[in-house]
């Protein structure tokens, strides 16, 4: 049996496991998948994110990626790394830059156990900014500043593709050679308020192939999360485990203890459990029917007859589930096409809503992406009369 | 997720040892292990090869941690592979380092 047909059958543990801390945040970034920017008062304690560490250290999870919301701004954060890299669960956590100022970058160098990813959404200020916010490409780069100064080697600058930064893929390379860090490209997903987003903000057909060319040829030193799978149905696999992870070997715990089947997908259909519940989160990972069943065997649906299926495997559960398309279908960003195709069935306004939504309720508008425009006048009010 | 880099010549009657700062995770296929210095991870694809690793540090050579593990000789190309993988990727190092 292959190496992804075992992941395919699920694992004891998860081999990435995604924590999001909180959904405070200081930005309110246009494509944020998991909608944040408020805190919810459920959030896990100190006492209780502990008890999940310890529940990690007895599973082996290597490690965690920390998210949110803007982790470091909880104020416990600190503590917590600590306490997880003292339960050999290592920490490697995405931020905005925000709060690594000299003093934490020098800390943060010091520690094996420790992983910084800076986001970053354009090669420059202008592309970054219009969809992370004024001031965020300047403070990004203060943090790398500090962090190579630090003397932190191998950092991680994470970039999400879209249509505006699909062309500084170089441009990004050399940002990380300059600070001596890693570059990491992942895929956009139309999660949370990146559904809103994401039509303006995914990458075109010639883009897509563009950066799989890109991906070929740079893909050793360039890590992606294994997020561009659906692109493998071009030809040759890129380098990663190329299937779905969801429930299989990735999951992600929000910050009220709830388990979905992957960071993408923070929806009722898509949640297994929570980690307050009898067992925790090792029963939750093992038992639950939502894991158990997205280890089963899957079918293909309308994609099995394609040449391409074995090695896109029908691409990304979340993207299709929040575009509106059927999971047993084509990807929404098929190399073949075929999504585009069974895009334009999809009815407007008809593809499911994320369960939740932390935004700012005074979200800064984006400087020069517009909101998705109503389709048809009647989606913004029943009583508008279509002009023209 | 790793990817094992290129491998080197791998030295079969050499003293090999696990780096201190790899974690074994058994798993039905195998292992999964993972480097706190370097943050990789790599997948040991047989539950041979895991008895493999664990043995190197007490057997005087690698070749002698393979036989121990009942790996057959017709095997050993393979096998010498995999910890090339392993050594490239600093998982595992010459005990005389």
């Amino acid at each position: 049996m292959s190496l992804v047909d075992e992941f395919e059958l699920g694992l004891d543990a998860p081999i990435c496991l995604t924590w999001e801390l909180t959904y405070a945040c200081n930005l309110s970034c246009v494509h944020c998948l998991s909608s944040s920017g408020r805190r919810d008062p459920r959030e896990l304690s100190t006492a209780e994110c502990k008890a999940l560490i310890d529940e990690f250290q007895q599973m082996q999870v290597f490690y965690v990626n920390i998210g949110g919301g803007e982790p470091t701004v909880r104020p416990d954060f600190w503590e917590l790394v600590d306490y997880a890299t003292a339960h050999q669960v290592g920490v490697k956590f995405s931020t905005n830059g925000i709060k690594i100022t000299p003093e934490v970058a020098r800390r943060l160098a010091g520690s094996d156990y420790v992983d910084v990813q800076i986001s970053l959404d354009g090669a420059t200020e202008q592309v970054n900014d219009a969809v992370r916010g004024q001031g965020s490409y300047a403070t990004a780069i203060r943090a790398m500043e500090n962090l190579a100064a630090a003397g932190f080697a191998g950092f991680k600058i994470s970039v999400v593709v879209t249509r505006q930064n699909a062309g500084q893929l170089d441009a990004f390379q050399a940002i990380a050679d300059r600070y001596g860090a890693q570059l990491r490209l992942t895929r956009l997903r139309p999660s949370g308020r990146g559904a809103d987003v994401w039509d303006e903000l995914h990458p075109t057909a010639a883009q897509q192939r563009a950066l799989y060319d890109w991906l070929l040829r740079n893909g050793e030193r360039v890590l992606t999360g294994d997020s561009f799978f659906h692109l493998a149905g071009y030809g040759e696999a890129l380098p990663g485990l190329n299937l779905c992870g969801a429930g299989r070997v990735v999951c992600l715990v929000d910050p009220v203890g709830d388990v979905y089947a992957c960071p993408f997908a923070i929806h009722d259909n898509f949640l297994a459990g929570n980690v307050r519940g009898d067992g925790g989160f090792t029963r939750v990972w093992r038992e639950s029917e939502l894991f158990t069943e997205l280890r089963s065997p899957q079918t293909g649906g309308a994609c099995t007859s394609c040449s391409a299926y074995d090695a896109c495997r029908g691409g990304c559960m979340a993207a299709k589930f929040f575009t509106g398309l059927p999971l047993d279908g084509p990807d929404p960003e098929c190399v073949r096409g075929h999504g585009e195709t069974a895009l334009s069935t999809v009815l407007a306004g008809s593809a499911p809503k994320p369960s939740l939504d932390h935004s700012h309720r005074t979200a800064p508008v984006p400087v020069t992406i517009a909101r998705r425009p109503p389709q048809r006048a009647c989606d913004e009010s029943p009583l508008a009369v279509a002009a023209g | 997720m790793s990817t094992e880099p290129p491998a080197r010549p791998f030295d079969l009657d050499g003293a090999w040892r696990l780096d201190e700062r790899v974690a074994i995770r058994p798993e039905r296929f195998g292992a999964l292990l993972y480097h706190f210095g370097t943050r990789r991870l790599s997948f040991l694809k047989s539950p041979e090869l895991l008895a493999v690793v664990r043995g190197l540090a007490e057997q005087p050579t690698a070749r002698a941690a393979c036989a121990d593990a009942g790996v057959a000789d017709t095997e050993l190309p393979r096998y010498r592979a995999a910890l090339a993988a392993l050594a490239s990727s600093r998982m595992i190092h010459s005990r005389s380092v």
